[in-house]
């Protein structure tokens, strides 16, 4: 069968979508508008940036719906579902509210870090997706620091915090930006110690490199780093169980009390994105990103690929916010410093003898990592590797569960004796005279 | 470069884009401030005292934990990089850079500085 | 010298390098003082990144403005007596001057001296340099004493710090 020139253009430019845009324009640029190629290639440089930030923030519209939605049944309730179709259109409609409410200035607030702070918030969070692949073929920038990157960019949040907190002048917003410095400084150290594991993995820290290397993802493979570094990532949003910094039942609203109007929306889209963005990098970095059958033929599909991995975690994230309550930030530090961070580091370890000495014994261990090999024979290629690093993380992880069950079951055991000890000195209680029988 | 020049559009681009509903917000959005409303909102009572209340110095030790960790995992990022080409003494190496850095931690509890008190 | 796009980037870079440290030094604010040495480390990290040493850039804003200037900050909150403070208290600025002046002029000189005014093009960067780092850094003959010297210096700054914040808290 002979297709139309005009059908095989268009299939091609779905087959690998982002590519065949980027060419249609280049033709545009350069051979319509007689552009010089150097500026042709700026200009879709700033395109592509423009739509990615774009792309971040309207996708919020539906993730907020989504989150909403999901809220509203775990609690047995509807959510939205007037605005438009199941009350998708709910985040325009509150939108266009917050954009005619009046931003408040408070009393003694420092103007310029007042302003500052949410947007230095939230491009915190944008930045990031630079380096978020969408397809082999499509990423905003494949920069061989692409890891380092990510965690770099994401630590300027704690600056947007500090900067709200203090310019707010408000007790309660001082209390969230120290919290969120505690807490959001410790569960680095964690999230740093996680990152490292695909990085070592993969001996790159470029993200495209990382998802390539993922034949199978590396959540199946080192399923205890894969946990700890998602509870870090999560601890790093501050969504429940780690919304300590603003706790609204505690301290109103943490750092960002004294917003209002728009200025209040732009620093909860940064924490939804910021949200989203976690996902989206449990994806690519545990979860092999774009990987999926027919991937390498058709790049397109890895959208798909990715995005349904991303919902997924997504769910599950919004499905522990509205069922884990609210850990206390003592309890918070100690789950870092005394449980995921010793943890890590001893998995850390024990990884590095036991697979070098795999690497050692058993031939073309890491053979796999070359991206000219077959699919298949990639695929088998990995399975010694694989099959060592889950050895280690099942035994590490069993061995991490039952030293804190022993301590839980100390720890009762002493306060069961100290309650005793309270109780005893007393002398036992006289049974209740109740007048009737 | 041409990663990085996206990286600086990005930044351009995400720095601007939300400046610009607040400042819609602040054209459109009503102006009627008073003492009352830019007064510190706490709950509805009054302010008492500084804002500046002291706080703990157990922030403070957490942060300076948290920054030996940061400085050694920048140094263990490039060793992780290399670390499937890594020679026996290499590898070694890094074992003794780690567990330098979980002495590090186990000083730390053990001395008591790990608790929130 | 013709004018080249990579001088927008690089004036710009600059611009909050030396503004964010003018920032620091002229601020009545304790905080904005802080906050200009935060923007004065970011327009650092931009100029490494603008000589391609981007590993060095993405270690400089984890380190020194996700670590440093947080710490900073906080340093300033917790200690009460800081926060009041908006007149400088110290007379001596004419001497600071003259010497700071006298450190930039050594400076620009020792450094046209070694390098000569025209500067020229570098060897450009291996590819995989991260790899070629790690490797040196973990090698017998490479930088392998300074790799352990590092972490047992951590070591003992960390060990140091603590000592005396628990006197100070005791």
């Amino acid at each position: 069968m002979e297709l139309p020139p005009i059908v095989t253009t268009i299939l091609a430019i779905l087959t690998d979508v982002f590519t065949g845009i980027n060419d249609l324009l280049m033709t545009l640029w350069v051979d319509t508008l007689g552009l010089s190629e150097q500026l042709a290639m700026s200009i879709n440089t700033f395109i592509g940036a423009f739509a990615l930030a774009n792309f971040v923030l309207l996708n919020l519209i539906l993730t907020i719906w989504f989150e909403r939605k999901v809220s509203a049944r775990v609690q047995d309730r509807f959510g939205p579902n007037r605005v438009g179709p199941w009350g998708i259109l709910q985040t325009v409609a509150d939108l266009g509210k917050l954009l005619t409410k009046e931003i408040i200035i408070p009393t003694n607030a420092d103007i310029v870090p007042f302003f500052l702070a949410p947007l230095i918030g939230v491009l915190s969070v944008i930045t990031i997706w630079a380096v978020v692949p969408f397809t082999p073929t499509a990423i905003g920038a494949d920069l061989s620091v692409g890891a380092l990157y990510f965690v770099a960019v994401s630590s300027l949040g704690l600056t947007a915090i500090l900067m709200a907190g203090w310019s707010s002048n408000n007790k309660y917003s001082v209390l969230g930006a120290f919290r969120a410095v505690a807490m959001l400084v410790s569960y680095e150290v964690p999230l740093f110690l996680g990152l490292m594991i695909p990085v070592m993995l993969t001996g790159t820290m470029s993200m495209q490199a990382i998802v390539d290397s993922q034949l199978i993802a590396y959540f199946f493979v080192m399923p205890v780093a894969g946990l700890i570094f998602w509870t870090a990532m999560i601890a790093e949003v501050g969504r429940q169980p780690f919304d300590v910094l603003e706790a609204e039942s505690e301290i109103v609203a943490g750092y960002n009390i004294e917003y209002s109007g728009f200025a209040f929306a732009i620093f909860y889209a940064a924490e939804w994105a910021h949200g989203f963005t976690i996902c989206a990098l449990m994806a690519v970095l545990y979860f092999a990103g774009w990987r999926g059958p027919f991937v390498e033929t058709i790049p397109t599909l890895g959208i798909v690929y990715l995005g349904v991995k991303v919902l997924v975690i997504y769910f599950i994230q919004v499905w522990a916010r509205f069922t884990v309550p609210r850990l206390r930030l003592d309890h918070i530090m100690n789950l870092c410093w005394k449980f995921l961070v010793p943890v890590m580091l001893v998995l850390l370890v024990v990884t590095i003898v036991i697979d070098k000495a795999a690497a050692a014994l058993i031939p073309n261990y890491l053979a796999y990592l070359n991206p000219d090999l077959p699919y298949f024979q990639r695929l088998t290629g990995m399975l010694p590797r694989a099959g060592v690093l889950l050895f280690i993380n099942v035994i590490v992880g069993a061995g991490a569960l039952l030293a804190v069950s022993r301590q839980g079951r100390a720890e009762r055991e002493r306060i069961e004796a100290l309650r005793l000890a309270e109780i005893e000195p007393a002398g036992p209680m006289a049974p209740i005279e109740t007048g009737a029988d | 470069m041409s990663e990085w020049t996206f990286i600086a559009f990005l930044f351009v681009i995400s720095f601007a884009l939300p400046a610009i509903p607040i400042i819609a917000g602040r054209v459109l959005g009503p102006r009627k401030p008073n003492t009352i409303k830019t007064d510190t909102y706490e709950c509805g009572l009054e302010t008492v005292g500084d804002t500046w209340v002291q706080f703990k110095v157990q922030y403070y030790i957490f942060a300076l934990v948290f920054l030996v960790f940061d400085v050694e995992v920048v140094f263990l990022f490039p060793w992780a990089v290399a670390y499937n080409q890594l020679p026996l003494f290499g590898v070694i190496a890094g074992i003794v850079f780690i567990v330098t850095l979980a002495e590090a931690l186990i000083y730390a509890w053990r001395k008591g500085d790990l608790e929130w008190l | 010298m013709t004018f080249s796009i990579i001088w927008i980037p690089f004036f710009l870079m600059a611009a909050f390098t030396i503004g964010g440290g003018l920032g620091v030094v002229i601020s009545r604010n304790l905080i904005h003082a802080a906050l200009f040495l935060a923007l004065s480390l970011f327009g650092m990290a931009g100029l490494f990144v603008l000589l391609e040493a981007t590993f060095i850039a993405g270690a400089q804003v984890l380190v020194y403005l996700g670590a440093i200037a947080v710490l900073i900050t906080i340093t300033i909150m917790v200690t009460r007596r800081l926060m009041g403070i908006t007149e400088t208290v110290n007379r001596q600025w004419p001497i600071a001057a003259l010497i700071s002046l006298l450190v930039f002029i050594t400076l620009t000189v020792v450094n046209v001296n070694a390098f000569g005014a025209v500067l020229e093009p570098v060897a450009p960067v291996p590819a995989d340099d991260i790899t070629l780092l790690g490797l040196l850094l973990a090698d017998a003959e490479g930088y392998f004493v300074p790799f352990e010297v590092a972490s047992v210096l951590l070591l003992a700054a960390l060990i140091g710090s603590i000592v005396v914040a628990r006197e100070a808290r005791e």
